[in-house]
């Protein structure tokens, strides 16, 4: 199938606001407003979904990811108050922007190089994983197909782990209601406070 | 966004057949398309905040506005220009940018929403929802993608980030407690959303809402009866999805998001002037877009019989008048329930809507399977009925006990 002149432009534009999303992620030192970029970005890959004919993948990335997660993520911001800037001048790893820098132009590097002496086979424009692969019935249709003929073990095994996942998170979420609290001499057993050594000292 | 989707529907020809071949006429007729949703969708904000003013005066034995315009129908326009001259505050404390952005995100998917809604057509007289615009068949709707009903719980997702940010950015507290409410609450009534409109899909088996409202207007249960989502759902889908809808608007008796004795206004408290006018015609909107929605889903769209004249004529009245029930219920709804409290509000949400939905789910599933097999319906509806009364036993006995050994951890 021809690549239509709409899809250049709408894959122009999405690239546009995917890439400046992500670099706003790093970018803006308020965490909401990186939170904010997310969403751009992920936006404009549901719109790239729609473009290769994937409407179910664009629709369960809104739905999930910007419509879900994200919300969380601000959610949290919110509720624990981190709406102040970050101090980006601190590392807490020693020479992590050096290896970052390394390990990005690696990346990019390994992209570029495959792309370009991958053959012609690589990059022919065809639509490969995301679109139909039979032309007459719809995409939700046949990942529904797949997803309960095929693959319908891989499906049983998810759900089994998102279930205990949940699971999980309710037991620990429980408090214990027997447990006596401890006495004052183990207080030793307690984790030791990373914040603030100097309070200790007045202390002691 | 019609751009986007016009590429999907050039794989297996199905949509609109408008779009099977884009040419210039195509692209005229839907700009004009978007161009008379827009100019409708503002006409009709416009008459349901004087509808709901109006009527609600009515339940409460006032007059309501009457000065501006007969019955004071113009009342809605004089706010509307007396907004645009008041002063536009900015809070010091706010995040501008956010501040600015948020009312924008409350309009966009309130607007976008409508795009997928099917207002009028014939579906008289295997029709199936065709019209005739300047010798072109098409659908009166905007866009009829593959995954429509998957689109609405999409941007109804999306329709949290207005009220969210506005409340944190305008770096005051009675907002942010306002926006922290909705966001928790349109997040936990989004599921209970989307499983009774699963429910839909799965009796009407598909996802487009063209081809639902079409499935819906066959005959139906004993030929007489209509073939409606919520005759087939068995009723009880639709009364989640009205409350969950209810909820995911904010609306009585579940605006918490602004309950005026504890939160000021909550989270547009720091907006005035056209940004505050911008929030106040969101919530609007998406009260008349999610009236067509319950339409579209539950009562079978703009089909009905013609009767004289056009078949099209026909369709958009029957969608008007369907729409106009549930416009005049949330208005009801305003004028006569209390608002609840916050912990009833998660407690319906989370402890019943949701596993009643999810179960409801279950037993028409069950059915649909007995229907496939050929097996006896009654005696698998049966079955599946005690199944669901006996979960239904064990989630209310686990609630019980868990809200028991609360109560006693707090007289301890």
């Amino acid at each position: 199938m021809e690549t239509t002149a709409v899809e250049y432009v709408v894959f122009a534009l999405c690239a546009v606001i995917v890439l400046a999303g992500a670099f706003g992620v790093i970018w803006f030192r308020n965490p909401v407003q990186a939170a904010l970029s997310l969403v751009a970005t992920l936006f404009g890959v549901a719109v790239l979904f729609l473009n290769m004919n994937a409407q179910f993948l664009a629709a369960v990335q809104v739905i999930v990811y910007t419509g879900a997660i994200v919300v969380l993520i601000l959610f949290v911001i919110m509720l624990l108050g981190v709406d102040v800037e970050e101090d980006l001048e601190e590392e807490p790893l020693v020479g992590q922007r050096v290896i970052a820098l390394v390990i990005a132009a690696g990346v990019a590097g390994l992209v570029v190089a495959g792309v370009t002496l991958g053959g012609a086979d690589l990059v022919s424009g065809a639509r490969s994983v995301t679109g139909s692969i039979v032309d007459d019935v719809s995409n939700i249709e046949q990942i529904g197909r797949l997803l309960f003929t095929e693959y319908v073990f891989a499906l049983e095994i998810t759900a089994v782990l998102l279930t205990i996942a949940v699971i999980a998170a309710v037991v620990m979420s429980r408090r214990p209601s027997e447990v006596e609290p401890l006495p004052a001499e183990n207080a030793s057993m307690e984790p030791p406070e990373p914040m603030e050594p100097e309070a200790e000292e007045v202390f002691d | 966004m019609s751009a986007p989707f016009a590429g999907s529907l050039l794989v297996g020809q199905t949509g609109d057949p408008l779009l099977f071949s884009v040419d210039a006429v195509a692209v005229g007729i839907v700009i004009l398309k978007v161009l008379v949703i827009f100019a409708l969708l503002l006409v009709a904000t416009m008459f349901m905040v004087w509808f709901e003013r109006k009527l609600i005066s009515d339940m409460q034995n006032r007059i309501g506005p009457n000065l501006a315009g007969p019955f004071g129908i113009l009342q809605t326009l004089a706010d509307g220009i007396k907004f645009f001259f008041k002063e536009d505050v900015i809070p010091d404390k706010s995040q501008r940018k956010v501040f600015i952005l948020a009312p924008y995100l409350a309009f966009v998917p309130a607007f976008l929403l409508f795009a997928v809604v099917p207002f009028g057509g014939d579906f008289n007289g295997g029709n199936d929802g065709m019209v005739t615009i300047f010798g072109r068949d098409t659908y009166l709707q905007l866009a009829d993608p593959p995954i429509g009903v998957l689109f609405i719980l999409a941007m109804s997702s999306l329709a949290v980030y207005g009220a969210m940010l506005a409340g944190w950015s305008s770096g005051s507290k009675y907002p942010l407690l306002g926006s922290v409410r909705a966001s928790a609450q349109m997040v936990s009534y989004e599921a209970a959303l989307g499983l009774s409109a699963a429910a839909v899909v799965l009796v009407t088996g598909t996802l487009s809402t063209h081809s639902m409202v079409t499935s819906q207007a066959g005959d139906g249960p004993w030929g007489v009866l209509p073939n409606w989502g919520i005759l087939l759902t068995l009723g009880v889908p639709f009364v989640i999805f009205v409350i969950a809808g209810t909820a995911e608007l904010n609306r009585p008796p579940f605006d918490l998001v602004e309950a005026e004795q504890e939160l000021v206004g909550g989270f547009h408290t720091e907006y005035s002037s056209i940004r505050f006018a911008l929030f106040f015609l969101a919530e609007f909107m998406n009260t008349i877009t999610m009236s067509a929605i319950f339409v579209t889903l539950f009562l079978g769209g703009p089909s009905g019989p013609a009767f004289f004249g056009p078949g099209w004529m026909w369709g958009v009245i029957w969608f008007l008048a369907k729409v106009f029930i549930f416009l005049f219920m949330f208005v009801w709804f305003r004028a006569t329930l209390p608002r609840m409290r916050y912990d009833q509000l998660m407690d319906l949400g989370w402890k019943v809507l949701i596993p009643l939905a999810l179960g409801w789910f279950l037993v028409l599933a069950s059915l649909e399977v007995a229907d496939a097999r050929q097996w006896n319906r009654w005696v698998v509806g049966a079955i599946a009925a005690v199944v669901l009364v006996g979960g239904a036993a064990l989630l209310r006995k686990s609630v019980r006990s868990g809200a028991a050994l609360r109560a006693e951890e707090v007289l301890d």
